[in-house]
């Protein structure tokens, strides 16, 4: 994973609820057996009219939001499947922020194991964001993860909450299993015990 | 202290609860299939890491399986290799698997109850959102992201952050034409797909205890559409009933300290619960969904709504777009919807409960002209026990099709879908858009709706027939 980095990007505006995996990657690109290139098919049906073509309509084909790496989204975004299709698709199209003020459980945790910030914002703070991207399409955000802050030029800026241990993961780019790998003795002894109290578990 | 159940299961399964990390707890069973396991195997094998305990997994292949023509080799490309993957990362790993060929195969939340695989208490995870199923068993149950596979696999644990607790509450009895699925639908209408995030359900009151385990299934099947990590129902008289003597289930004495295990795990009388929701099972009719979330639900007897009727902004633009996706217009009565095609499956509804009401309500009946019906078993022992009472025959009688058990049309991966503009009366559990094929239009219901809907060609109040 690389480790996230204080950023200035362009902050591009989907300003809808309840987007869910399915729409973020339709069903047809999940039969690929390798984790990369599913940014082609973000948003995959809304993103292409029925022969290919880009549809004008879909908001993040707008060329202001071209090279966005902030997507900021109505609430509960990433329900649904557990598909970790999603973030990967969203990261191989290159964001690595999101800014709404839900997300879906398992989309959420998925965000921080490929490298993807996702900020929860209060409702307000959201609308003063959108209205701010609305206002100047193209307009660009700075994302600071260590002092946990958002400026914009708009002066919506704001400091947000994150768990330090997710935090610290995203900065340093650790992987999970290696973090976890380092209490083997500890699972270790719980299995251990495992095995005396639920034998048949283990028969 | 007082506790509730998860709070049980969740003590008894920190590994390692330091400050400043997300605690990590044990995992007991580990389920798979084909569609999101093999980049975690791929990732594995990059690191130079090995399954730590294989026989911790049951591995199933149901998403893009054909329901027909098993014999014949798998036209899509795509589908054959991700197949072909699954069945070289069991070999290499040694896993159990039920392949296609496998008399044991079948959707993965079907076939795991069926051999017994999860028990009360367990800490049991699949990279699934609809693992939530196994919360009918007293398990603590939840879909994880191909990442937490991959460390499953490694650790046998899982970091995670400890849920809120809801208490959803059902109280009287169901009418005899709704059914588990109502319920499930009923609760999602009233607390929205968001209204449990965050927090574990527990399901409690006398229309839970009175469901069989195969409702209890369909109930906490569908906690992931209210939102929730996991929904949980206490194990009981039922749950040992229906695991004594399956394949995996504990043997001679250890079933009997298996027992008095699950016996001290219901919530104990007085624990408090973060949140508590509480319904009449009286007032639910037979729901409809008209919408693309699964809280765009109402009862059978009512109209689509109107977008002026939402109090929020958000949810009368949803409503808009909604009935636009749809091609439905405010005020329509349901029972005026017609419908194009039926699906009677998934880890929702293919169980044999599933069918045998179905099948009641298709009896001596003809599927409407126009109208396709399709009854997919959920796993290869569904459909052999329908045959073995007949089911089969009253389906084909009525003019529906007798499939091979997979996901099929929930979710449309394996060929089986709608086609744009086409209709849906569906037993699975997601109506959003494009699930069911680009363009295709679902509406979740109960078995029964489903099956009298497939003879009328357009919804009926089964409670009028
Ligand atoms: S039947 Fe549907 S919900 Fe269940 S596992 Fe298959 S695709 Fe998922």
């Amino acid at each position: 994973m690389q480790p996230y980095t204080k950023h200035e990007s362009i902050a591009a505006l989907m300003n809808r609820s309840n987007v869910d995996t399915d729409q973020i990657i339709p069903k047809q690109f999940l039969k690929k057996v390798e984790r990369s290139g599913f940014g082609i098919h973000l948003f995959h049906d809304w993103r292409f009219n029925d022969d290919g073509s880009d549809n004008a309509e879909f908001e993040l084909n707008k060329p202001a939001f071209k090279d966005a790496k902030i997507l900021v989204a109505g609430d509960n975004f990433g329900c649904g499947s557990s598909r970790e299709h999603a973030p990967w698709a969203i990261a191989d199209y290159g964001f690595n922020t999101i800014i709404s003020t839900s997300y879906a459980d398992i989309f959420y945790n998925n965000c921080f194991k490929n490298g993807i910030l996702a900020i929860y914002v209060e409702q307000p703070q959201l609308d003063a964001l959108m209205a701010e991207i609305a206002a100047n399409e193209g307009v660009k955000f700075t994302v600071d993860l260590a002092n946990r802050t958002v400026t914009t030029p708009g002066g919506n800026g704001f400091t947000f909450d994150i768990d330090p241990f997710r935090q610290g993961n995203l900065l340093s780019g650790l992987d999970d299993i290696g973090l976890t790998l380092k209490h083997v003795d500890k699972i270790d002894q719980y299995e251990a015990q495992h095995k005396l109290t639920y034998p048949w578990l283990w028969a | 202290m007082k506790k509730t159940m998860y709070e049980k299961i969740w003590d008894s399964h920190l590994v390692v609860d330091v400050e400043g990390q997300a605690p990590l707890i044990y995992v007991d069973r580990h389920l798979m299939h084909e569609v999101t396991s093999p980049q975690a195997f791929e990732g594995l094998k990059l690191s130079g890491r090995k399954v730590r305990n294989p026989h911790s997994i049951l591995a199933t292949m149901d998403h893009c399986v054909p329901t027909k023509n098993r014999d014949l080799p798998i036209a899509d490309p795509i589908a054959k290799k991700q197949i072909e993957v699954m069945a070289d990362n069991c070999r290499e790993n040694g896993l159990n698997l039920y392949d296609m060929k496998n008399p044991n195969n079948g959707v993965i939340h079907v076939v795991v109850p069926e051999h017994g695989f999860v028990h009360p208490g367990m800490v049991v995870v699949c990279g699934d959102s609809h693992t939530a199923t196994h919360g009918a068993f007293g398990a603590l149950a939840f879909g994880i992201g191909t990442s937490e596979v991959e460390h499953v696999m490694a650790t046998q644990t899982l970091p995670q952050k400890k849920s809120k607790t809801m208490l959803v509450q059902v109280n009287g009895t169901l009418s005899k034409y709704s059914s588990a699925k109502d319920i499930a639908l009923a609760i999602i209408g009233k607390i929205g797909t968001a209204g449990g995030t965050g927090y574990v359900i527990e399901y409690a009151g006398t229309a839970i205890n009175d469901l069989t385990m195969e409702g209890r299934m369909t109930l906490c099947n569908m906690a992931i559409e209210a939102g929730a990590r996991a929904g949980l129902v206490a194990p009981d008289a039922k749950t040992y009933e229906y695991l004594k003597g399956r394949e995996f289930a504990p043997k001679g004495d250890d079933w009997e300290r298996a027992l008095a295990y699950w016996q001290s795990l219901p919530s104990d009388e007085g624990a408090e619960f973060d949140a508590i929701i509480t319904l009449e099972a009286a007032d639910i009719a037979p729901q409809v969904s008209w919408g693309t979330s699964p809280e765009q639900v109402i009862g059978v007897d009512a109209c689509v709504p109107a977008p002026e009727s939402f109090d929020n902004e958000g949810k009368r633009k949803a409503c808009e777009s909604a009935l636009a996706y749809m091609g439905l217009t405010a005020n329509t009565k349901i029972t005026d919807i017609a419908i194009d095609l039926v699906f009677i499956g998934s880890c929702t509804n293919g169980r044999i409960e599933d069918f045998r009401i179905a099948a009641e309500v298709a009896k001596g009946t003809k599927v409407a002209p126009g109208v396709t019906a399709i009854a997919v078993p959920g796993s290869y022992h569904v459909k052999q026990q329908a045959e073995q009472e007949g089911l089969d025959k009253i389906f084909i009688e009525a003019g529906w099709e007798w499939r091979d058990p997979g996901c099929s049309m929930c979710l449309a991966m394996n060929g089986d879908e709608l086609s744009k503009g086409q209709r849906s009366a569906s037993t699975s559990n997601r109506n959003f858009e494009g699930r069911q094929g680009k363009g295709g239009r679902t509406h979740l219901v109960s078995p029964a709706m489903a099956a009298a809907a497939a003879s009328a060609g357009h919804f009926v109040d089964i409670r009028k027939l």
